[in-house]
Formats: C-alpha cells, structure tokens, sequence
C-alpha cells in the first residue's frame, strides 16, 4: 500500500438519505485518496453522522452509490464494511463493557487455533495495537466497562487499526482524551498516511484540522458544500462555509448586566467525588451565566449536583441568601427551591417519547395541575396552552406522541415541561445540541426573556459562539474546578479557547500537541 | 515518536490473576458457598459421606443443573427462556417412549431425543431472531406447545428406558458418579468449546450491548439462535438423564415450570447477570448444587422437608439482594435509573 | 369523522384482540348451538372476571415495564389466609376479617416485592420469583404443621357465586368495579401519568423530580392486594382453598395481558386491551372445551388428552397474535 493510488481510493456520489420525512443527507459527493488525511467539517445536523454511517454500514443510504478502490461497494451491515476495509471509530464507543480489552480488539477476527479463539494469542495481538497507538498502560485482560472514558477511547481506536483497515474514520474520536493521548494518536495518524491509509478525520476542533487535514470537505444541512486543500481558507471562511451565514448578528441584545441584589444561587467550595473540586459560584436573578471549557470538564456533573442527582456533594450551596441542602430532584424542583434542569439527553432524561406532548409537558408540574391525586383537565389545558403559545411549540395537537415532534420542537418541550413548574433558577445542560438554527434563535431570545423577568440561569454549552453570544458572563471549567471567569470585553472566543485548554494561548497548545 | 521502541518489556505476557479473579468472581461465590452447605450437610449425614450419599446428591443436582445451564445461554444474550422446563420434560417423555430396546435402537433413541431439544430450543430462536418478539413472550408461548406435545406423547405417567443404559448413567464408578461425568462432559465438550469461539463470544457481545455488538460487525442473529438452540439441547439432557434415574416419563405442569423458575434461581446464583453479558454455565451448575442442597440439609438437620421451598426462596432474595451491595457505591443517582 | 378520529386513537392490538374475540364467538355459535345464549356469555364473563381481577395489577406492573412472577403463590396465600383466619386471628376477629386479612397478606408481599424492585434494584423477575417460593413454603409451613380451616367462610362463597345485581354474577360486578378504578386512575390520574412515565423511561422521571421508587412499591403492593382478592374469590368459589391454586393462573395472565397489546417492555398499553385479553383467553379455553378436538383424534385412533390441544392453540395463538402487532424494533 506504500504506492499512492492514481485516483481516489474512496469514492461517493448523489447519497441520500431520509428518516421518515426528515431528510438527513441530499444528494452528497465525496472523494477521498489513500495516504491522506481529510477533514469533514459541518455543524451539528449536518448531517456528518448519517455520512459515516453510511460508510461503515450501520444504515443503507436510499440512493447513490459507493465505490473503494474503484469498485462499487454496497454495505448492509458493519461486519460488511470493515471486512472490505473500512473502519470506524464512533463517536458513542462501539465497545461491549462486559468483555475484556483484548476481546473488543478482536472482537470480528480473532486469531484462532483449532477453530478456537486463541487466548494468548489474541492477547499478544491487543498488547500490539495497545501499544502502537501508545496505550501500552491498558491491560489486555481488564474488562472495558471498568476503564476510565479516555482509556476506552484508546481502546476504540486500537479496535478499529486492528482490522487493518484502508479507510480509517475517526468520529469525535480524541474528544475524550488526554492532551498526551491526543499528542500520541496524532503521531500515529500521520504514520498511517505515510503508510498509505485514508483517514477521515471529523472533529470541532480547528487546531486539530489545521495540524492534521490534506483536505477538508464542508457539509451544511446534509448537503455537500465545497471541498478544498487544507490551508486554502481562513478559519472564518470555513466556519461561514458551515453556517452559511455571518453569526454576528444571531443572538439577542444582552440585558442590563449585573443586577444588584443579593444572588439567587450561591455555591461555595462545592466537591463531589474527586471529579468537581472547589467550585465557588454565584448567579444573581436576571443573570444568565455560561459554563465554558472543554467538553467533560465537570460541567454537566456540577449542574447535576446543583439539582440533587448527586451523592455526596460537599461545600455549601445558597439559594436567595439561605443555606439549603438539595438530596433529590423532587426537593430541587420544589417551590421553596425553585431549581429546574434541561438535561442533555432529550431522549433518555428528558422525555418520555411514546407519550403525548400534553403528558410530557405537564409531567413535573402534576403536582400543580392536579387536586387529590386527579388531574385537572382544566387547569392542565390552560398552563399548557400559555407555554406552546409562549415557545412556539410547533405540534399537531398535545395529544399526539412526542416522538413525532421535530428535535427542535422535542427540546421546546423540555423547556416547556420545566416552564410549567416556574422555576427561578434554570440549569441547562448543553439544551442546543443537535437542533436547527432557528430553534436555536428562540432559545437565545427565551433565555434574555427569561432573564429579563429576573430568572437566573447557569448555561452548559458546547459551543463557543452560543457562550459568547448569549452569558453576561462564563465560568471557565477545567479538571473538575473553575479556572476563569471571563466577563464583558474579555468574553471573546480566543479567551475562552484559552482558557478552556488551561493555557495562555491555543498556539502553545498546538506545539505541545506537535511534540 | 513516543510509541514503546521496546514493547516487550511493558507488554504484560500473561493473563493477570486479578482480572481472571474478577471474571470468575460469580463463579467462585456459587463454589463456595456449595462448599461449605456441602461440607456441612457431609459432616451433619449420620451415615457419613458415603459413595451412595455423594452419587444420590450429585444425580439429584446434576438435572437442575443441565437446565440450569440451558438457561444460562439466553440469559447471556439478554434475553431469557421460559420453555426449558417444558423442554426438558417434553425430553423427559420423549425419552420414555424411544430410548429402549437393543443398543442400536437406544441409541438412535438418544438421538432423536437430543435432536428434539435441539429443535424446540431453534424454534425458540427463530421466533426470538426472526419473528422479533420478546423472548419472555416467545418461550412462555413455546412453554405450552412443548408441554401439550410432551402430554400427547405421554398422557399418563409410564413408559420404559433400557435398564442396562439408565443403570450405566445413574451408577458411580471408582466413587464418582457417572451424572458428574455427563457434567463434565456437558461442559468440557460443548460449553468450554463453545464459549471459547467466535460464535460463543458473540453471545457475551451481545447480551453486553447489542447496539454496540452490531456496530462492531457481530451477527447478533446468528448469536442468538446458537444459544437458544444449545439451550434446548442442555434441557434434552437434562430430560434424559430424568428419565434413567425415574425409569419413566410424566407430562406434569408444575414439574416444567417448578424446572424453569428454579434454573432461573440457579443462573443468578452462579453469578450470570440478567441483564446479559456476564457469566458462566459453570457457575449455574454450582447454583443449581446450592439450590438442591438446601433440600438436602433440611432433611439433614430434621427441619420439615416441605420447607425446602421456604429456604429456596429466602436463598434467592438473599442472592439478589446481595447485588444491591454495588448500590453503596454509586455516587450519581441517575446512575440507578437506566 | 369524529368515529375515525376516535378510532385511530385505539390501539392496533386492542382492535385485533376484539376482533378475535367476534370471531371465536363465531366459531363457538357454529360448533355448539347454545354458545351464544346470554346465560352461557354471562358464565363465561363470571370466568373470566376471577382472572381479569388478578391480572389487573400484574397490568400496571408491566406497564412499569416489570413483572410480577410472584402471583401463583400469592393468590393462594390470599385464598388460604382469608380461609384460615379464623385460626390465626381467633374465631371473633377470624370470622370477620377473613377477606381483608387474605388480601392484607397479598399487599404485604407486594410490598416486599416492590421494595426489592424499587430500592434494591432488583430485577423485578428475579426477586418476585424469589417472592412465589417464600409464599409457598409459608403456605406449605401453614398448612404442614396442623390441619388448618380450609372452608371459605359463607361471605366468601357469597362474593364468589352469589348475585347481588340480579343476573349479574358477583365476580363480575366486582372486575367491573376493580376495573372502572383502574381505567380512572390509568387515565384520570397523577399516578396514572407516573406509572405510564415510569414504564417510558425512569430516568426521565427521575429527573423530573419524581420519587418513583414510591410508584413502583405502590404498584407492587396493588398487584399483591389484586392476586390475592383473586384467591380469596376463588377459594369462595371453590368453597375452600387449597395449596397450588394460583398454579394455573401464572400464564394465562401474562398472555391474557400481552395479548391486550401492553408492552412487555413498559410504558404502553390500556386497559380495555387487558379485558379484552382476559375474555379472549377464557373464550378460547372454553371453545377448545366445546369443540372436543381430541374426540377428532379418538376418531382417527389416536387418544390424547383435551389439555394437549388446549396447551398448543393457548400457545399458538400467542405467537401469531404477537407476530402481529407485538414485534420489537430492528437494532440499529
């Protein structure tokens, strides 16, 4: 495989694909030639995932056709298409928790003897690939489930270079790891370039394309955009290129900043399990306050412990000036508290999606719409119409499932369901990921209108541009504490890349990771 | 590069003790804890721990021991089998009605009650795999047909099996029991095999996480319908091993299903988890000792034998409850709700 | 329009098990001549209700997406409780207390059940089996060591086959009462909402601030108190109670439940689907009982037992049923 193919190794042409009527990829192109590394660039939705989905055989496109190496390849299962050498490293781990490391390595083709699974063999074989990936502090022998995120990740990628794949696709895949992980896989990667391999590589992170990609290909609501060698186009270019606009404009005026008065929400040293250390925050009313950094810095656990999910949660926590203590949910959501959380996972935490929009929304507020156990049909029609109307749920009726909404309109729902208990304090976990534009506009504009009614609200966000655009001020994550507070004129996306990476500048960053 | 230049010297070589300790730790228990009732029961036995005592208790156990470990193969994948029970009396009767007359006859005979199990526990799957419907449905439906099928074979307890064959399973030879060696056999020629391929792995994938499973390229179809179809051979074992040690056949509702709670018992005792993945058939055989052994030690220690199902019973919430010992440690709440 | 409208609101699989239950009360007209009488419906339906009284609460159980496998020894317990009362209690307290006694124990081992389940996260199928053998050597300890009353008390054998409603046997009326409480809570209700929510995703629940753990014991506890108000029905039906009663009754519930198009899986499923179960499940037991398939068979030489057929349709028609409107989704 040393000699570079004339054409591209990896050929596809007019895929679409649709779920139901949601059209999720349109007609897309794509071309990619061993011993390169090309980037895949687009916003959430844009349909990146359907792509490689496709190209790993997890679903069938409805048209269009696939060619490797200049043949048409048609995969019906994954099985297919890493047998025919194409490899996936997915973004939600394909790994099976119950088996051991060298198992999952293995999984599909293990070494045999006798028609047996060789044991040692395998081992052998994972301890390789563990330590060509530099993973060599992974034992072979530890079942998966017990091992940190970022040693799964390893693991991960050692599974799908184990297939001795032509085509490599890494989804998200350093997302979870270590900045010496990141520094180790990368050398890897750019061997297996010089070794002849295709490596598509998606990630949100711009350092790592400009260090890494020959070429990147844009995708914008599951349509193909353009494709161009890496360093043609500036950062700005390209993040337009996959917004399809100019962003500077999309997000409501801020309110009168730094309302006076005592804080709504005050924490003070707060700790939970070696993973939140030391956390002192405060929020007054009317003040939407973002949490920044790196995705898994201990944002999303620090809200959980705000909302009584959480065992053994040390420091102390203040709500409107009084000590109080938060042991579940059911106390968090209670009037005296008044706390509500937009979880993260709308299909797992925050619907229950075979049921109707009506039973979804007035689910945490029953207590209020009904009287001895019974629900009043009145009462529960009247708040619910006030929040459709208020968020512009778009549905065909409460009555009908939830399920059949929108994503947008199914995150509309969860906000609304916690509308209903009217909360003084909102914590929102990561509440736009993978949802429309224009659905993100309305909750920009809901959370200013919010604030501006004296709400007080802690925003997780994932994305950088939402922090900037809609937080009086960010709380910069990092390991488990938070390392700055970037407020008004600081508030810029250098600031907050920074600080995220807990450096002076991203540049250093980018050395250390050459290294 | 900061790849190892010399793996070799941080490669660990061989397996270590500590994940083998790990992975067997279902395993483990259920042999401890059988060794000590069984120590117990020998040392309290007014006759002593004879060769008859020891080949009474090990026929007695090795039955619910095939189901048992019938039933450990669906529970690997996540899912369950209500119909070994059935299956293993369906044998039961089976057997009864084929296995006699000279040896070549009682041969085939075996077979065709072996390939009868093997048949009920593909249908199983078929309807499991293919037919897509909840494995708790599927083998409770299958449970009344193998059941009406075993009744029309025998509709009133009787039938025979050749005298010198039953004799031969039934009877200890040098002290051990010829059941222990059909175990032993069970095990080493079929589950050991088996869960050493490619095949028996994929179950443990599966059970573990079938999206997972399939994204790795496993056949999770093929899985499924390997461990249903060698769950109802295990029950046809089972069921003919029955029949030498009654000389007879019986079509009796609460044998079957009284066979099929209690192989339940037996896999969570040995340590297999319900929800799939994890365990061992193994460990079912040393469950399903533990469950027969609390019979025996009542007996023993004169306590009404009609309360065997009371101390079964009080075994098993025990067992499960011992599980909820992993709640002391969890420190995220939503951790509990899946 | 509005029938439509209304129409689309049910449930595939509730429509499907009425539409059996037209037809096997079509077969049952043509092979037997009286099968169509009000007298012979009205008995089937007085069958029927012994079972749709215990598989009510095993309903909200699998709603929550659980099951109880504890009611074959919990519906004895409640029979053989309530007739040996009196020997517990004493004859002045005995003889009163007798039904709320039988039913008190069947709720305490839906307790049991329910905690098991809702705080020890034990696998419901696992613990409430574990639950079946404790009722059953209890029982069998209650039974073992003396001779206890075994009698129904005449209240009993008056709820079970006496008339209060001319025409309308007891049983009935009380599935009928059971079964309006049920239909009120499931859809009326905040519990109802909860158990539904539970069954979706208990996460969800959980982190809208609900105690569900407090749901699943209740529902439990009601399942308990449901099997065992079967056994008590029974027993006075029977005019006395006996060991293994609940025995037969372990499968037909479940698949009188499934059948009704609730998801084994939890969180759908209605209440009409179950009574629509239980009917359909009684009426083909009784059909089989009619139509005499073994005389057939005697015909042709060959001597089987009614239950053979009886066990092989039962069977059958479960699975063809459930290929129809009870399959999984494809893992993707």
């Amino acid at each position: 495989m040393s000699e570079r193919a004339p054409g591209p190794l990896l050929r596809v042409e007019g895929v679409s694909k649709h779920y139901g009527g949601v059209r999720a990829l349109e007609d897309v192109q794509f071309a990619c030639r061993a011993g390169s590394i090309h980037a895949l660039l687009g916003e959430n939705g844009a349909g990146k995932s359907t792509f490689i989905k496709i190209l790993s055989g997890v679903v069938q496109p409805d048209t269009g056709k696939i060619e490797l190496g200049g043949r048409p390849m048609a995969f019906a299962t994954p099985g297919e298409a890493s047998a025919a050498g194409v490899s996936c490293i997915f973004q939600e781990l394909s790994l099976l928790p119950d088996l051991s490391v060298a198992d999952n390595i293995c999984i599909t083709a293990p070494p045999r003897r006798f028609g047996l699974i060789d044991k040692a063999g395998q081992r052998r074989l994972a301890s390789e690939m563990l330590a060509r990936i530099g993973g060599e502090d992974i034992h072979p022998d530890a079942p998966v489930g017990e091992l940190p995120l970022s040693r799964q990740q390893m693991v991960e990628i050692a599974k799908a270079l184990a297939r001795n794949p032509k085509v490599l696709i890494l989804d998200e895949a350093t997302s979870a790891l270590t900045a010496g992980d990141v520094a180790k896989v990368f050398a890897l990667l750019k061997r297996l370039r010089e070794e002849g391999m295709a490596i598509i590589y998606i990630s949100h992170r711009m350092n790592e394309i400009a260090e890494l990609a020959d070429d990147c290909t844009v995708f914008r609501n599951g349509r193909y955009i353009e494709t161009f060698r890496a360093g043609t186009k500036t950062d700005n270019e390209i993040v337009e290129m996959m917004i399809g606009r100019e962003y500077s404009s999309a997000f409501p005026p801020l309110g009168d900043t730094m309302r006076a008065g005592s804080p709504a929400l005050s924490v003070k040293n707060l700790s939970w399990a070696g993973e939140l250390k030391d956390i002192t925050l405060s929020v007054s009313p009317g003040e939407v306050v973002g949490l920044g950094g790196l995705d898994g810095q201990g944002q999303r656990q620090f809200l959980l412990a705000l909302f009584g999910a959480l065992i053994g949660v040390g420091g102390e926590i203040e709500i409107a000036g009084k000590p109080v203590k938060i042991g579940s949910p059911k106390q968090a959501k209670s009037p005296e508290l008044g706390l509500a959380l937009i979880p993260e996972d709308r299909k797992n935490e925050g619907l229950m999606l075979p049921m109707t929009v009506r039973e979804n929304l007035s689910f945490a507020a029953l207590d209020t719409v009904s009287r001895f156990g019974r629900v009043d049909r009145a009462k529960e029609n009247e708040l619910i119409d006030e929040i459709v109307r208020r968020l512009a749920i778009k549905a065909d009726g409460v009555d009908g499932p939830v399920a059949a909404l929108s994503g947008g309109n199914q995150q509309k729902v969860v906000i609304g369901k916690w509308l209903m208990t009217r909360p003084r304090i909102v914590l929102l976990n990561d509440p736009t990921r993978g949802i429309d534009v224009g659905t993100k506009q309305e909750i920009y504009q809901l959370l200013r209108q919010l604030a501006a009614e004296g709400t007080a609200i802690l925003f997780y966000s994932t994305d950088y541009d939402e922090l900037i655009g809609c937080c009086d001020r960010v709380a910069v994550f990092y390991d488990g504490t938070i390392t700055r507070m970037l407020q008004g004129a600081e508030l810029t996306e250098h600031n907050l890349v920074g600080a995220a990476l807990n450096i002076g500048t991203p540049a250093t960053e980018q050395k250390e990771a050459a290294l | 590069m900061t790849v190892a230049q010399d793996p070799a010297m941080k490669r660990p070589k061989r397996g270590s003790w500590r994940y083998w300790f790990a992975a067997q730790r279902g395993v483990l228990v259920a042999v401890a804890i059988f060794a000590v009732m069984f120590a117990v029961y020998g040392a309290a036995q007014p006759i002593g721990m004879s060769a008859d005592v020891v080949n009474t208790a090990v026929n007695k156990g090795a039955l619910l021991a095939l189901v048992a470990m019938a039933q450990t193969l669906p529970v690997l994948t996540g899912g369950l089998d209500l119909s070994v029970g059935m299956t293993f009396m369906l044998a039961n009767c089976l057997a009864s009605a084929v296995v006699s007359g000279s040896p070549g006859m009682t041969a085939l005979g075996i077979v065709i009650v072996l390939v009868a199990g093997l048949l009920c526990g593909l249908v199983n799957g078929l309807i499991v795999v293919y037919g897509r419907l909840q494995p708790l449905i599927a083998t409770l439906a299958t449970s009344a047909i193998y059941f009406g099928i075993a009744l029309a074979v025998r509709p009133t307890p009787g039938g025979d099996i050749n005298g010198a064959f039953a004799d031969w399973m039934t009877r200890s030879t040098y002290a051990v029991p010829s059941s222990a060696v059909l175990l032993l056999a069970a095990v080493v020629l079929v589950w050991l095999p088996y869960r050493n391929s490619v095949l028996g792995r994929s179950i443990y994938a599966v059970g573990s996480s079938p999206q997972a499973a399939y994204a790795s390229g496993v056949n999770i179809a093929r899985a499924k319908l390997s461990a249903y179809t060698l769950a109802g051979l295990f029950a046809a074992l089972g069921g003919l091993l029955l029949t030498c040690i009654t000389y007879s056949g019986e079509a009796r509702a609460a044998l079957g299903n009284d066979y099929t709670l209690n192989s339940i018992a037996a896999v969570v005792i040995g340590g297999t988890s319900l929800f799939g993945g994890f365990g061992s058939a193994i460990g079912s055989i040393f469950g399903a000792f533990v469950m027969r052994t609390v019979g025996d030690l009542l007996i023993v220690f004169n306590i009404n034998p009609v309360l065997q199902p009371l101390f079964v019973g009080v075994v098993l919430l025990f067992a499960v409850s011992l599980g909820s010992l992993r709640l002391l440690r969890i420190r995220n709440k939503l951790d509990l709700y899946r | 329009m509005m029938t439509s409208k209304t129409l689309a609101k049910i449930d595939p699989a509730v429509l499907i098990a009425f539409g059996c239950i037209v037809l096997l009360l079509g077969i049952g007209s043509i092979a037997k001549p009286g099968f169509l009488s009000a007298a012979y419906l009205v008995q089937q339906l007085q069958t029927a209700s012994f079972l749709g009284i215990i598989a009510s609460g095993v309903m909200l159980v699998m709603l929550m997406g659980q099951i109880d496998l504890s009611i074959p020894w919990v519906i004895a317990m409640g029979g053989m409780m309530a007739t040996g009362a009196e020997g517990i209690l004493g004859h002045t307290l005995g003889q009163p207390l007798a039904i709320p006694f039988g039913i008190c124990c069947g709720l305490l081992a839906g307790l049991v059940n329910g905690v098991g389940v809702a705080y020890l996260r034990a696998p419901s199928m696992i613990f409430t089996l574990g639950m079946n053998a404790v009722a059953q050597g209890l029982m069998v300890w209650h039974t073992g060591g003396f001779a206890p009353q075994d009698a129904a008390t005449p209240l009993m054998v008056a709820l079970a086959s006496g008339h209060l409603i001319p025409d309308v046997p007891n049983p009935l009326l009380i599935w009928i009462v059971l079964g309006g409480v049920i239909v009120w809570m499931l859809t009326r209700s905040r519990l109802g909402r909860q158990i539904y929510a539970i069954g979706n995703k208990e996460r969800a629940v959980f982190l809208s601030g609900v105690d569900s753990r407090k749901v699943t014991v209740l529902v439990f506890a009601i399942s308990g108190a449901c099997a065992a108000a079967g056994g008590v029905l029974l027993s006075g039906w029977a005019s006395r109670s006996y060991q293994a009663m609940g025995d037969p009754y372990l499968l037909p519930t479940i698949a009188a439940i499934v059948l009704g198009g609730t998801n084994v899986l939890g969180g759908r499923g209605s209440y009409l689907g179950t009574i629509a179960g239980v009917i359909l499940i009684t009426l083909l037991q009784s059909i089989l009982s009619v139509l005499q398939p073994q005389d057939y068979f005697a015909q042709l030489g060959v001597k089987l037992p009614d239950d053979v057929f009886r066990q092989v349709v039962f069977g059958l028609v479960i699975i063809v049923m459930m290929m129809l409107y009870g399959r999984e989704r494809v893992i993707r």
